[in-house]
């Protein structure tokens, strides 16, 4: 119990914005300047930008790729900046695949399977934290136990399913695949989320006379909401990113999603028109980076929760 | 702001409902039963949990007991212990379970000390750490295909900038890393490293949190030098969560695929040829479902070794504690 009442006051402040500003007062009260040396000061901001360097480089180099002529690409001397930056790469990137379906395809895949795991996860996280019941301890091992499969072991099994149903090759299919998968993480994340919701706000509810159903949804669902959003949106990450399920489940080219559209870029010797290829990246990878920074923050307070948990 | 009261406020009535003891009535129902109510919460997740989750898990383990092939008219039967039989004498598969177990280690080893380094960083009062805080996790929100196309252009042999800066430092004249034999592990292994590195970051960040600052203080005080603090003040809060993440980054390591796809699709001659790329192969190139399962099998029987390891580790580290 003492664990418990730990773990909850460590989820708040890591979720608060307050905590982070005290943090950073209290050490700018205490002369932490005067504790590390100069040098030894100069040495972390090196070491840092090393880091930053070498997570920023690829990327980097990707932007620059997509905006290369031909004739840049083929010279042995490549440079950082295009000499003699164009657009044909992300024209011809249209004209070679089919990116603009793909890329439909990916969204609606990405975003139903979104919204279906965070609507089917939330009440069943909320009875998780909530009830500390052998089902509820069930579903904490399969959370866990989840992550060990490997996917040839998941897929095989489903892929007959799939096609019994005649559900393969569809995006109805994938998106049920993809629901599955996005649900150990989302209980993970709402769990922790639910728990940071006083149980004394719902039982003030129910003393005043509010139902069950009353109580979750005026005085927990408002609260857990932030949570709620921060869930979809990861699991629209996953989804969209994800790879491995849309190869093997999705065969015909207007089916498939843009992870396995840009695998068609690569040749089947392993050669691939690098302009085109690097603009399609570039595209294909943007709307997770600015789902990605909206949602950050909260991403890390719930791996906060979650890793902090037990 | 409401949230935030709401929640300091939970923290004082649970240190109530601490005093008032297990309090049973409280949320959870006496005995442990769900009620009605509960149940209709539960069965949304649980059914497709069931039926897409465990259901096709052991459908799939009960798979690597027969002879299950694509595309076959006569009826599957059970062969027992054949699949297994046949797999202990496939040195093909053996030698991309060697290379799987090579790239787990090589891949999990590096990203741990490197993101501790970056998450020991990050926890000092820096400038700009808010910055650096958002690029360091950018790896993680891009599409495993994209890491790899990106890495595909900086590897490149003529047009990447890998071996450009290698002319230019007076290096010789670089290499076609994936395409060598001996290169290619390495590279990808370098690939996996980048690409994980922001979660373990992130969750050796919120063990950070956990180490006590007054502990860290009081050590200084009394001449503790920076190694000395680490090892006796910050590596013990820190411990938990680093067993925790380094296991679960050496399963997922494990099981990778997107990655080495796009970078490799297993070449050269096998040499980056994972497990899940080979199980890959003999299910959906070779249609070898049975054989494909009894991979599976082999796969996830290692994986719980290793699991149960790690939690034998990490009960005794809070024994410690």
């Amino acid at each position: 119990m003492t664990s418990r009442t730990r773990r909850t006051s460590r989820t708040s402040t890591s979720r608060t914005s307050t905590s982070r500003t005290s943090t950073s007062r209290t050490s700018a009260v205490r002369p932490r300047r005067s504790r590390t040396s100069g040098p030894a000061r100069a040495g972390q901001y090196l070491a840092l930008l090393a880091y930053l360097v070498f997570l920023a480089f690829p990327f980097l180099w990707l932007i620059s790729t997509s905006f290369k002529p031909a004739r840049e690409l083929g010279s042995l001397h490549p440079t950082w900046v295009p000499e003699d930056p164009t657009l044909a790469n992300y024209r011809q990137a249209f004209d070679e695949q089919p990116l603009l379906e793909a890329a439909g395809n990916s969204l609606i895949a990405a975003l139903s399977a979104a919204v279906v795991a965070v609507v089917i996860a939330t009440p069943m996280a909320y009875v998780m934290a909530r009830h500390r019941t052998l089902l509820a301890r069930a579903a904490t091992g399969w959370v866990v136990v989840s992550q060990a499969f490997p996917f040839v072991l998941v897929i095989i099994p489903l892929f007959l399913v799939l096609k019994n149903l005649h559900l393969i090759n569809s995006l109805p299919g994938l998106i049920m695949v993809y629901v599955v998968w996005a649900l150990p993480f989302a209980l993970w994340m709402l769990v922790g989320y639910v728990r940071a919701v006083p149980a004394e706000l719902e039982e003030a509810a129910a003393v005043d006379g509010a139902s069950r159903l009353r109580t979750l949804v005026s005085v927990t669902a408002p609260l857990l909401a932030p949570g709620i959003v921060a869930t979809a949106l990861f699991a629209f990450i996953t989804a969209w990113n994800e790879f491995f399920f849309a190869l093997v489940l999705l065969k015909t080219p207007e089916k498939q999603t843009l992870p396995v559209v840009l695998t068609h870029f690569i040749g089947a010797e392993g050669t691939a028109d690098l302009g085109p290829l690097a603009a399609a990246a570039f595209l294909a990878t943007l709307p997770s980076l600015v789902v990605f920074a909206v949602i950050q923050k909260r991403i890390t307070g719930g791996m906060l929760a979650g890793a902090v948990k037990s | 702001m409401t949230l935030a009261t709401a929640k300091q406020r939970s923290g004082k009535g649970r240190r109530k409902a601490k005093g008032r003891g297990r309090a049973p009535g409280k949320s959870a129902p006496p005995g442990g039963v769900l009620d009605h109510g509960a149940w209709f919460l539960v069965l949304p997740a649980l059914l497709p949990i069931l039926v897409l989750s465990v259901g096709p898990l052991l459908y799939g383990i009960s798979l690597a007991f027969t002879d299950s092939q694509s595309g076959r008219t006569e009826p599957t039967e059970w062969i027992g212990l054949l699949n297994f039989q046949d797999l202990l004498h496939d040195t093909l598969f053996w030698d991309s379970f060697r290379i799987g177990l090579l790239w787990a280690v090589g891949v999990t080893v590096p990203q741990f000390l490197l993101a501790l380094g970056l998450a020991l960083l990050l926890s000092q009062n820096l400038r700009f750490r808010w910055l650096a805080r958002s690029l360091a996790i950018v790896p993680w929100a891009m599409p495993e295909v994209v890491v790899g196309i990106m890495w595909r252009l900086v590897y490149n042999p003529d047009a990447g900038i890998l071996n450009e800066t290698l002319r230019d430092l007076g290096l010789g004249d670089g290499r076609d890393w994936l395409t060598g034999i001996g290169s290619a592990l390495p590279a990808v292994i370098v690939v996996g490293v980048w690409a994980g590195m922001p979660q373990t970051t992130v969750a050796l960040l919120a063990g950070l949190q956990n180490v006590p600052r007054e502990l860290h203080e009081a050590a200084e005080m009394d001449g503790a030098g920076a190694w000395r603090r680490f090892r006796t003040v910050t590596w013990p809060a820190l411990k938990p969560i680093a067993l925790a993440i380094t296991a679960l980054n050496f399963i997922w390591n494990f099981n990778s695929f997107a990655l080495v796809y796009v970078l490799t699709n297993g070449g050269p001659g096998g040499r980056t040829r994972l497990p899940m790329l080979f199980a890959y192969e003999e299910a959906f190139r070779y249609g070898q479902f049975g054989y494909a399962a009894a991979m599976g099998c082999v796969m996830v029987a290692v994986i719980s070794v290793l699991l149960a390891v790690y939690l034998v580790g990490r009960l005794r580290g809070g024994d410690e504690r």
